[in-house]
C-alpha cells in the first residue's frame, strides 16, 4: 500500500496524467513511444525561454554565458547520468535517430568499405536498420543479422561466426521497443571487442527503465532520446568513446563545429562540438536536465517493485482474454507488452480501446522485419511506466473484452 | 456513440467474411496497396473489358475497415465501368471527408461513412479504391 500512495504521488507530477479521452480518464499506455513529462520539465523550458534565452557560446553579453552555462551544466549532467568518462565524449543531437545516423554517415565514412560487413539484429528498430542500409548502399558494405528465438531474445548461437574479419560495427539495442527484450549487450560488447570490432547501442528504450553506465558496459557508441525518459521532445544525445570520434569527420557543417574558415580551408572544432553544427535546441537540454534530476530523485527501490507488479498483474491479467497471443516473453524484459488477439486487427482494437480513454500503439511499432518474422502485420503493444497504475491495466482489460463484444455483435 | 457507428453490423460481416477475397484467374490487372502507418496489405485483381469490370477479387491482411472496404467495393464495383467507378470514388471519398449528408447512390459504400469521426481511419477504407486506381493504371 505504501507503494501505492508513493506512486499516487509522482503522478500528480504529471499533469496529462490528468486528462480525460471521451469521458474517461487517460490510461496512458503509450510510454515506449514517448513519455509524458513531469511539470518540473515544462517549468524548466519556461524558466529558459523567460529568464535565460540567448544563443550560445559565440556571445559575450550576460545572456548568452547565463544561456551556455545551462546548455554545458546539461551535457554535464547527462555525462553523469550515463557516467562517461569526460563530458567532451557527449553529443548533443535531436534524439537517438539522429545519433545513429551521425555514426552511420561519420563512422562509415572513415572506416566501412566495399565488402565490409555491418551486424545488426533481427529485433531493431527502423531508426537502428536503415541508417546502416543507406550505408551499405553507398558504401557497398553488407548488412548482417543476428536472429532471435521464438521468445524474443537473441539467438546469439552463431554470433562468433557473425562477428568476423569483415565486420567494421555492431549496433545494437539495449531494449527492444516492440517486444521490451533486454539484450545482454554487455557479453556482447565483450566478444566484439575481444575482435576489436566496435559496438553502438541504441538506448532509446532503456533510459527509462535501467541503470546506464557506458563505462561498464564498455560500449563505444550509445544513443538515446529525451522524450522517451521524461524529458522533451527534439533532443537527444550520441555518447561516443574519445577515439573514435576524434576520428570521424564531422557529420554536418555550420556554425559552432568549426574553429576557421577561409574559402581554402576549414579547422574544426574540438569535441563535442565538433559534431554539433547549428544553434542547439538550448531549451530542451535544460528541459532534460531537469527531467534527469526529477528522475534520478525518485525512489527507484520502490518505482523498480511498482514495474515489476504492473507487469505481472498485466499478464496475469491479460492472459485471461480469448484468444490473446503474446510476443516478446524472454525472461529478462521491461513492461513493454506487445500482443495480438485473434481475428482482431491490431489497428481495431487500437481504436476501440482509445474510445475507452486508453492509448496504446498498434501497428508494426517501426519493426517491420520482426513483425515479418513473428508472420503478423503487427501487434497491439502496451507499454509502461513508472506512473502506470493497476486501474490503467484494468481499464485496457476492460476496453479489450469490448472489442471483443464488437466483434462478437453479428453472430 | 461513434464507435458503434464505425464498427455497423455490416463492417463488422464484411470485414470478418470479405467477399470476393481470392486470386482471380484469368485477371488483366492487377496491384498492390500498402498502408505503411497500420501494415495494412492487399492485392487487387481485375479482369477489364471494354473498359467495364467484368470481374475484380483481392487478398488482403489488414484490418477490419480495410478488408470491408474491399469486401464492399468489390461487389458495388462489378459490372460497372471504369467511369462510374472513378464517379463511386470521387463520391465515397466526398462522404469521408466532409459531413455532407450520405447520398443513397452510395448503397452499402454508405456503413463506411462512420470513419470520417475518426480521421486516423480514413487510409483504411480508401485503401483498397486508391488500389484500385493503380490497377486501372497498370
Amino acid at each position: 500500500m505504501e507503494l501505492t500512495k508513493y506512486i499516487n504521488k509522482v503522478r500528480k507530477d504529471f499533469p496529462a496524467l490528468k486528462l480525460k479521452v471521451n469521458g474517461y480518464p487517460l490510461a496512458y499506455l503509450d510510454n515506449a513511444a514517448t513519455t509524458q513529462k513531469p511539470q518540473i520539465v515544462i517549468d524548466a523550458i519556461d524558466d529558459y525561454y523567460s529568464t535565460m534565452n540567448a544563443n550560445v557560446h559565440r556571445g559575450v553579453h550576460f545572456l548568452s554565458e547565463v544561456s551556455t552555462e545551462a546548455y554545458e551544466r546539461a551535457r554535464s549532467r547527462l555525462q553523469a547520468f550515463i557516467n562517461a568518462p569526460s563530458n567532451a565524449e557527449c553529443i548533443f543531437v535531436r534524439g537517438a535517430t539522429e545519433a545513429i545516423n551521425l555514426v552511420a554517415t561519420s563512422f562509415g565514412q572513415q572506416f566501412v568499405k566495399a565488402g565490409d560487413e555491418i551486424l545488426i539484429s533481427m529485433m531493431e528498430h527502423h531508426s537502428n536498420i536503415v541508417p546502416w542500409k543507406l550505408l551499405c548502399e553507398r558504401s557497398g558494405a553488407k548488412l548482417n543479422i543476428i536472429p532471435i528465438n521464438a521468445d524474443g531474445s537473441l539467438d546469439l548461437t552463431n554470433l562468433d561466426s557473425l562477428l568476423n574479419a569483415k565486420t567494421k560495427i555492431v549496433a545494437l539495442t539495449h531494449v527492444s521497443n516492440a517486444l521490451g527484450t533486454i539484450n545482454p549487450i554487455k557479453q556482447i560488447i565483450e566478444h566484439a571487442h575481444g575482435k576489436n570490432i566496435p559496438v553502438l547501442i541504441d538506448g532509446a528504450q532503456a533510459a527509462a527503465h535501467l541503470p546506464i553506465d557506458v563505462q561498464d558496459l564498455d560500449c563505444d557508441f550509445y544513443v538515446m532520446s529525451a522524450h522517451k525518459c521524461f524529458g522533451p521532445m527534439g533532443i537527444g544525445l550520441l555518447y561516443g568513446k574519445r577515439e573514435w570520434l576524434e576520428k570521424m569527420p564531422p557529420y554536418q557543417g555550420g556554425g559552432e563545429m568549426i574553429l576557421q574558415v577561409t574559402f581554402d580551408k576549414v579547422t574544426y572544432n574540438a569535441l563535442p562540438f565538433k559534431f554539433e553544427a547549428g544553434t542547439p535546441s538550448v531549451a530542451d537540454a535544460v528541459g532534460w536536465h531537469a527531467a534527469i534530476d526529477y528522475y534520478s530523485d525518485l525512489d527507484h527501490k520502490k518505482i523498480d517493485a511498482h514495474e515489476k507488479v504492473l507487469r505481472d498483474y498485466a499478464y496475469a491479467r491479460l492472459k485471461e482474454i480469448p484468444g490473446i497471443n503474446f510476443y516478446g516473453t524472454a525472461k529478462d524484459k521491461i513492461g513493454i507488452i506487445s500482443f495480438t488477439i485473434d481475428n482482431i486487427h491490431p489497428h481495431d482494437i487500437g481504436t476501440i480501446v482509445n474510445e475507452y480513454g486508453v492509448a496504446i500503439r498498434s501497428g508494426h511499432h517501426c519493426t517491420m522485419p520482426l513483425m515479418d518474422y513473428f508472420g503478423i502485420p503487427g501487434t497491439v503493444r502496451a507499454s509502461l511506466a513508472f506512473y502506470n497504475t493497476i486501474l490503467d491495466i484494468d481499464q485496457l482489460c476492460d476496453a479489450l473484452l469490448e472489442s471483443l463484444q464488437v466483434f462478437k455483435k453479428r453472430t | 456513440m461513434d464507435l458503434d457507428n464505425l464498427y455497423q453490423e455490416l463492417i463488422i460481416d464484411h470485414g470478418t467474411e470479405p467477399r470476393n477475397h481470392k486470386v482471380l484467374e484469368p485477371h488483366s490487372h492487377d496491384a498492390e496497396g500498402f498502408n505503411p502507418l497500420c501494415g495494412d496489405k492487399i492485392h487487387l485483381y481485375l479482369l477489364l473489358e471494354n473498359q467495364v469490370i467484368k470481374d475484380i477479387s483481392f487478398i488482403s491482411k489488414g484490418c477490419a475497415i480495410s478488408t470491408a472496404s474491399a469486401s464492399i467495393m468489390s461487389e458495388a464495383l462489378k459490372g460497372k465501368t471504369i467511369a462510374q467507378a472513378q464517379e463511386l470514388f470521387d463520391e465515397f471519398h466526398h462522404i469521408l471527408t466532409s459531413d455532407d449528408q450520405v447520398p443513397d447512390s452510395l448503397g452499402k459504400l454508405a456503413a463506411l461513412a462512420g470513419v470520417r469521426a475518426f480521421p486516423s481511419r480514413i487510409k483504411c477504407a480508401t485503401l483498397p479504391w486508391y488500389t484500385l486506381k493503380d490497377a486501372i493504371g497498370s
